[in-house]
């Protein structure tokens, strides 16, 4: 049994020590800092700069936060405040089905509907009317675009934000709500000034474990974001996120001396970028627990 | 009706809207995939391996895909089992409220938040060292990894429930830790340990990337453990990925097949785990 623990509890270890081994012999060839920053990926020239994959998972991270943050906090307000318990008992396990639906589903899904409908009636309408705004600015519209990306993720980010969301609102004792009624407030100023105050790093916490599922998703990302390897300068441009890069080149990089440590490189960037927030939401939860 | 009444009335259809909302995305998705993929969807698509030119629009079905999938879904979540029923009682028994079980516990949970493909990744490097290819047992293996934190929190959560005057109870009758481990806490906690199974199961069954380096694609059904085992999550992401339309549709079809196991599963785990639960102290 001991032994068992310990394999469980080291194997987070050992993956991040055998991609680090995997990936010495790109970071002895060149500086760790040309690899991060640097823009230009051409392996067959020996160049593998993870800076436009890198800006492609923060600009499709992005979309999906901005879309699902405020969503989600209303919808968790709703299901821990106003819905009755019946309604509560309906509503969880469909929010639960949502997390088990499986990436790829999801990725037919947008491939369905998400990308057409920004090809054919938000990208044009963009493109007649929101010329003038940066970022939102369309000037070639295919519909695979950090757009489609940020959707896909917003849905499925959803259940993980909410659950814990609705967990730490559920956590603050009715004493203080009833108080708070006690003294003439609505429910709009109960929720706003002693709900959400006392519950506020949770939910934080709640947002950053969401943002930190959002980073690593691949496959439902990788059929709608577009994989073109240039820097996006608006939300209907193409983008290629991290993890695509790894699914979309592992099979094909044997021939090319330092191919496959460049791509285990990115994934250990990759997983530390999401250990890094993962850990952050981690110590949040807990600094809130213990105060 | 005053501004404080009109907001606090704003607030309320706010949050119902934006639960309702999250709940039509879900209905679109679900709404998508059935309608889509049942017009797909035949016999020979689920009983057939596909012919030579299925990616191509030719004949032929994914049983390749569906049953490698079940077999290692299958395989995944045994090995999962073997490892992390295992760990979640040792944190409950022995470790129990050790500063040792708090760092093992916040390990896991670091493990829980590691992507797929980072696993994918993983795996595929642990094979090349193995000396290994492709093969129905890499893709368990590296399913089991992607698993095995999961199903440790399903489990731990619920073994932690189990009261404590029990194993008190278990040792004032001389019983070992290793026997009031096996024969009290597992068998009180036999709910939670299947539902752990079961959500592990449909999780795993269900991704993509951690099986793409590591399982292999073939046409053939697998017969043993060093076969490449086509998978469906696979078999939907390649169909995709043709310029055909009636292979994409054909996608829609897959999808809706795996839809359903995940459904099914997650059906059979809260069942499972209310019959099972009426013998629980």
């Amino acid at each position: 049994m001991l032994a068992t623990t310990l394999f469980s509890g080291m194997l987070v270890v050992v993956i991040a020590v055998a991609l680090y081994a995997r990936s010495r012999p790109l970071i002895a060839s060149k500086s760790l800092s040309a690899i991060i920053f640097g823009a230009n990926w051409k392996p067959s020239a020996g160049e593998f700069g993870l800076g436009p994959f890198i800006i492609g998972t923060a600009w499709v991270t992005a979309v999906a936060a901005i879309i699902a943050v405020p969503l989600c906090i209303f919808a968790s307000i709703y299901l821990a405040e106003y819905a009755a318990p019946r309604t509560r008992s309906i509503l969880k396990p469909l929010i639960d089905l949502l997390a088990g639906i499986p990436s790829v589903v999801y990725g037919a899904w947008a491939a369905l509907v998400i990308v057409p409908l920004i090809a054919d009636h938000l990208g044009p309408y963009a493109q007649a009317h929101l010329k003038r705004i940066p970022l939102l600015n369309a000037e070639y519209v295919t519909g695979y675009s950090v757009l489609a990306g940020g959707i896909v993720l917003a849905v499925m980010i959803c259940p993980v934000i909410i659950s814990v969301a609705e967990e730490v609102l559920r956590a603050v004792p009715q004493d203080y709500r009833d108080a708070s009624y006690a003294v003439g407030a609505t429910r709009l100023e109960t929720i706003t000034k002693v709900v959400i105050r006392r519950a506020l790093r949770g939910l934080m916490a709640a947002v950053v474990l969401g943002i930190s599922r959002a980073l690593g998703e691949t496959m439902a990302v990788l059929m709608v974001v577009g994989n073109v390897a240039a820097l996006p300068k608006s939300v209907f441009d193409p983008a290629y996120p991290l993890p695509a890069l790894i699914a979309n080149n592992y099979g094909e990089m044997m021939s090319i001396p330092l191919y496959d440590s460049a791509l285990l490189c990115a994934a250990l960037v990759l997983l530390v970028i999401v250990l890094f927030f993962n850990v952050a939401a981690r110590l949040v939860l807990v600094r809130g627990a213990s105060r | 009706m005053t501004r404080r009444k009109l907001l606090d009335r704003l607030l309320k259809v706010t949050s119902a809207a934006s639960m309702g909302v999250v709940v039509a995305a879900l209905a679109a998705i679900l709404w998508t995939i059935i309608s889509k993929g049942a017009k797909s969807l035949n016999w020979s698509l689920i009983t057939q391996v596909p012919k030579g030119d299925f990616y191509t629009g030719g004949g032929g079905g994914i049983a390749n895909a569906i049953l490698g999938s079940i077999y290692l879904g299958i395989g995944a979540t045994l090995l999962a089992l073997a490892i992390g029923l295992p760990t979640v009682l040792y944190l409950r028994t022995y470790a129990d409220r050790s500063r040792f079980a708090s760092v093992v516990r916040g390990l896991l949970d670091v493990l829980w938040g590691v992507p797929s493909i980072v696993f994918g990744a993983f795996g595929f490097t642990l094979m090349i060292y193995l000396g290994m290819r492709a093969s129905l047992l890499a893709g368990i293996i590296t399913v089991a990894m992607f698993e095995l934190p999961i199903m440790i929190r399903a489990m731990d959560l619920v073994m932690r429930m189990v009261p404590h005057e029990l194993d008190e109870v278990s040792y004032g009758l001389g019983a070992t830790r290793c026997e009031t481990a096996i024969k009290v806490i597992a068998r009180q906690a036999i709910p939670g340990i299947v539902t752990g199974a079961l959500l592990a199961f449909g999780r795993g069954i269900g991704d993509a990337a951690s099986v793409l380096f590591t399982a292999g694609f073939t046409d053939r059904i697998p017969e043993s453990l060093t076969q490449p085992a086509a998978t469906l999550p696979l078999a939907i992401f390649f169909q995709m990925g043709t310029p055909f339309k009636e292979v994409q549709d054909r996608a829609y079809g897959a999808a809706l097949v795996l839809v359903m196991i995940v459904l099914v599963t997650s059906v059979a785990s809260r069942v499972l785990s209310a019959r099972l639960g009426r013998y629980v102290v």
